[in-house]
């Protein structure tokens, strides 16, 4: 009973995947996305970087810099806790 | 972890230096060529493993201080943050010394303003925090060895 409805839920989440498959937009043909084309056309004329990659994350998304410091703090702060000194051997 | 060989040793001595020095290069340059501040601080980072690997664990245990680099990573954040707060009255990370291109066609610290030094800040902190992870990583391979640290083997120091 219990793996005819794993199957049947396996067949309805495949069902639902292919059939989502029709809708995503071709290879090659992206979205408009009207965010790109204003950072190239204005990063340098704005702030003068010629690196976009820098400008955008330190200046356009500065705030998902500080996500991403954070991460790296929690992964320190993750490494210093499971290794620290004190602990018993196994 | 034992020391390696001494061409390795020697390698070490030789190149590990311009390792840091071309860190600091991609770290400072970030704004006109590809780089920043991760890809910089990863590079400082690798110095560190680099020594690990070449002379062991015990004699870079007992050199390195890592207090210094748990200094680089507070260091970095605050200034990161100080320098996103500095742009409050418009916005949150408001890039306040911003010049158009026009303005700006010499100087030391060009148009880009606090993305220079905001990359030097996040550079200083990946470096500090990747040390600082490879370190007591090591430190964790150790505390679980059954001999003791005094004992172990490799080639002549």
């Amino acid at each position: 009973m219990k793996k005819t409805v794993f199957i049947a839920a396996a067949i309805l989440l495949g069902a639902f995947i292919t059939g989502a498959l029709d809708v995503v937009h071709p290879f090659g043909d992206p979205l408009e996305v009207p965010m790109d084309d204003y950072f190239i056309a204005n990063a340098l004329n704005d702030i003068s970087a010629e690196n976009i990659v820098t400008a955008i994350v330190f200046d356009y998304r500065g705030f998902d810099t500080i996500g991403e410091a954070a991460v790296l703090f929690t992964a320190l702060t993750a490494v210093s806790v499971l290794l620290r000194e004190g602990r018993k051997k196994p | 972890m034992n020391p390696l060989s001494v061409v390795v040793r020697t390698v070490c001595d030789l190149f590990a230096w311009f390792m840091i020095v071309f860190g600091v290069n991609v770290l400072l340059h970030g704004y006109v060529t590809p780089g920043g501040g991760f890809q910089g601080g990863a590079i400082i980072a690798t110095f560190t493993a680099f020594l690990l690997v070449a002379y062991g664990g015990k004699r870079v245990a007992a050199r390195v201080n890592n207090k210094l680099f748990d200094l680089f990573e507070e260091i970095g954040l605050i200034v990161f943050f100080i320098l996103a707060f500095l742009g409050f009255p418009i916005t949150f990370f408001f890039n306040f010394m911003a010049r158009p291109l026009a303005e700006s066609a010499s100087g030391i610290l060009p148009g880009v303003g606090t993305v220079a030094l905001m990359s030097a800040a996040v550079g200083l902190e990946v470096t500090g925090a990747l040390s600082l992870i490879i370190l007591t990583m090591h430190k964790g391979i150790r505390m679980f060895k059954v001999e003791p640290l005094e004992q172990e083997t490799g080639h002549e120091r």
